[in-house]
């Protein structure tokens, strides 16, 4: 096993969707590891198996149908597989948090906002109602809302899509998690506030120390925010890499594709280049390298052997035939 | 023998039905705006008295059978949706199924067999006492049960795919939380607004009901006025039910604000 310092170790994770038509193959045995008072963002497209990631560490992912094949999760030195549901649900919401896409959906419609955050404060910290309140206003405080008794008893189609997010944050880390998973938490906002947003998480990741999984589909809004970046292509982690390592030194061809497909000052009045296809189905998933048939370096041997994930010094790694 | 000419004139005029229809028509119109539908044509009473004679036992008998049918179908819904095909989930599709298929007159005529005949609990007929009103009203409630048990499952289960519910899991919040804070108060807006409308139905009278118990409620009342062309009671009576109607919509719109954040007016 490797060092115990850190806070999430994911070691080949493997998991499946067992189905009528089939099994899913979710996750093909990915490999991560989160320090504390770290941001790894998680990067791949849709389908590519971010979102099972995450369930998987918060113990959400339903099984059946979905099944472990292998590999152990571990918290903390803690393996979470095989946890009995209730010491999940403990760790859930105070050990690990979650902040998710769209906050006007994640969000319950009909309970204020000062409800859906003291109640976890009353569940987990024992909190009287009163001092629950008070923790409330001093975490709106910290995602920058102020000490605002009228965010805290508004109800969600009251506020902005910024504040709704910011509602959501100060959720996620009103019971002072170790670990903040944050699934596109940009994604559904103005441009103008993703930014204000990923400083918010930056901020607050200093500030508690927390280490953060930030899951995106966008290596422009990752490069603002990641320290680590490990890139997921259909249940496999492609590269790994340090935030300026991955943009410096890309390898793999897959990674170099979708820094390709960002729109960019530079690239104006340039076609932006789309990767041809799309992400295979989990249950269809191309033999030896799964990108072979979207790769523009192709070889037999790719369609043949699945490529090793090789380390390229520096803690940058990659899984690719074609890299020397 | 016949009426003579000169009889059936006198009686025309005091009708007023030798007035042009219009005229009749606009004259019935500016009564009811001052609350004066006119006199029944066979006793010859005022239609608002017999009206309001006979509201107040179709009144109970609809609130008894809505809060009964809530009792049953909201619970047995909930757990059906929680529990999906499980036993409890087995026992709500097998009541909603019977509930709706059993028309609620046999259910009557059975009840009344069994608790009134066999077993002597409840009286057989007539009215007057609540005792009365407990076989109708579980008659009539069985029914709507049935009905507002498959809405409260089928909501109750939409609104547990919904996203705040993994939010809510995600905050590490109990299955009971999960489910009974969250999920259901979303669950019971679409089944408040129904359960309105069928207690709306109900207080026009429950015809098929109040013939099988001989209850003296409205239904009858406006039955026996169709059979009897008693045409002021049964035009006085379509505006009764109508106005009921809408005031128990009117009603249940503004419990729905109250209920539901999202249409609150400030």
């Amino acid at each position: 096993m490797k060092s115990n310092k850190n806070l999430l170790d994911i070691n080949n994770l493997d998991i499946s969707f067992i189905q009528a038509r089939g099994a899913a193959h979710a996750l093909r045995g990915i490999d991560l590891t989160i320090a504390s008072g770290e941001i790894l963002a998680l990067v791949g497209e849709s389908g590519s198996g971010k979102t099972v990631t995450s369930m998987s560490i918060m113990g959400l992912i339903p099984i059946p149908p979905a099944r472990i094949n292998k590999g152990s999760l571990l918290f903390k030195g803690n393996d979470l597989i095989g946890q009995p549901h209730a010491e999940m649900r403990k760790l859930r919401g105070k050990e690990i948090a979650m902040v998710f896409q769209e906050p006007a959906k994640y969000l319950n419609p009909s309970l204020k906002i000062g409800e859906q955050i003291t109640e976890m404060l009353v569940l987990h910290l024992n909190m009287s109602k009163k001092q629950a309140v008070e923790k409330a206003l001093e975490y709106l405080d910290v995602v920058g809302l102020g000490k605002s008794r009228r965010v805290l008893n508004s109800y969600p189609h009251e506020l902005s899509g910024g504040m709704k997010q910011r509602v959501m944050i100060a959720m996620a880390i009103c019971c002072n998690p170790s670990l903040l998973i944050a699934d596109e938490p940009t994604t559904a906002l103005d441009v103008t506030l993703q930014l204000q947003i990923l400083k918010l998480i930056r901020n607050l990741k200093k500030q508690f120390s927390m280490g953060v999984l930030f899951i995106s589909h966008n290596l422009g809004i990752v490069r603002e925010i990641a320290d680590r970046i490990s890139v997921i292509y259909a249940g496999k982690i492609v590269e790994s890499a340090s935030n300026q390592s991955l943009f410096e030194d890309t390898l793999h061809p897959y990674t170099r594709a979708l820094l390709q497909s960002i729109p960019d000052a530079e690239k104006r009045g340039h076609r932006l280049r789309a990767i041809p296809g799309s992400v295979p189905d989990a249950e269809n998933i191309p033999s030896g390298c799964s990108f072979h048939p979207r790769c523009p370096l192709a070889q037999d041997m790719c369609s043949q052997e699945i490529p090793l994930t090789k380390d390229y010094g520096n803690g940058h790694s990659a899984a690719c035939h074609m890299v020397h | 023998m016949d009426a003579s000419e000169s009889d059936i004139e006198a009686i025309r005029a005091k009708l007023g039905t030798d007035k042009p229809i219009l005229n009749q028509y606009i004259q019935w119109l500016w009564d009811v705006f001052r609350f004066d539908f006119g006199h029944s044509l066979t006793s010859g009473r005022p239609v608002s008295e017999l009206i309001l004679e006979r509201f107040p036992l179709t009144l109970t008998l609809a609130v008894l059978g809505i809060v009964l049918s809530i009792i049953i179908a909201i619970p047995l819904g909930v757990i059906s949706a929680v529990r999906r095909w499980s036993f409890w989930d087995y026992i709500g599709m097998l009541f909603s199924q019977a509930g709706m298929a059993i028309p609620s007159f046999w259910l009557g005529i059975l009840l009344l067999m069994l608790l009134s005949i066999k077993y002597r609990v409840f009286p057989l007929f007539g009215s007057g006492s609540i005792n009365h009103l407990i076989l109708p009203s579980i008659s009539l409630g069985i029914a709507r049960a049935a009905v507002l048990l498959r809405l409260t499952r089928a909501s109750m289960v939409e609104e547990l795919s919904k996203e705040y519910v993994i939010t809510a899991r995600a905050k590490g919040l109990t299955e009971r939380m999960v489910n009974y804070k969250h999920a259901l108060k979303n669950a019971l807006l679409p089944v408040i607004t129904i359960a309105g409308i069928q207690l709306g139905y109900m207080l026009g009278g429950a015809i098929i009901i109040e013939q099988v118990f001989s209850l003296p409620g409205l239904g009858r009342l406006f039955l026996f006025a169709v059979y009897q062309r008693d045409f002021p009671l049964i035009q006085g009576g379509v505006v009764f039910v109508a106005f009921v109607f809408s005031f128990i919509n009117f009603t249940v719109d503004i419990l729905y604000s109250v209920l539901n954040p999202r249409i609150r007016i400030t």
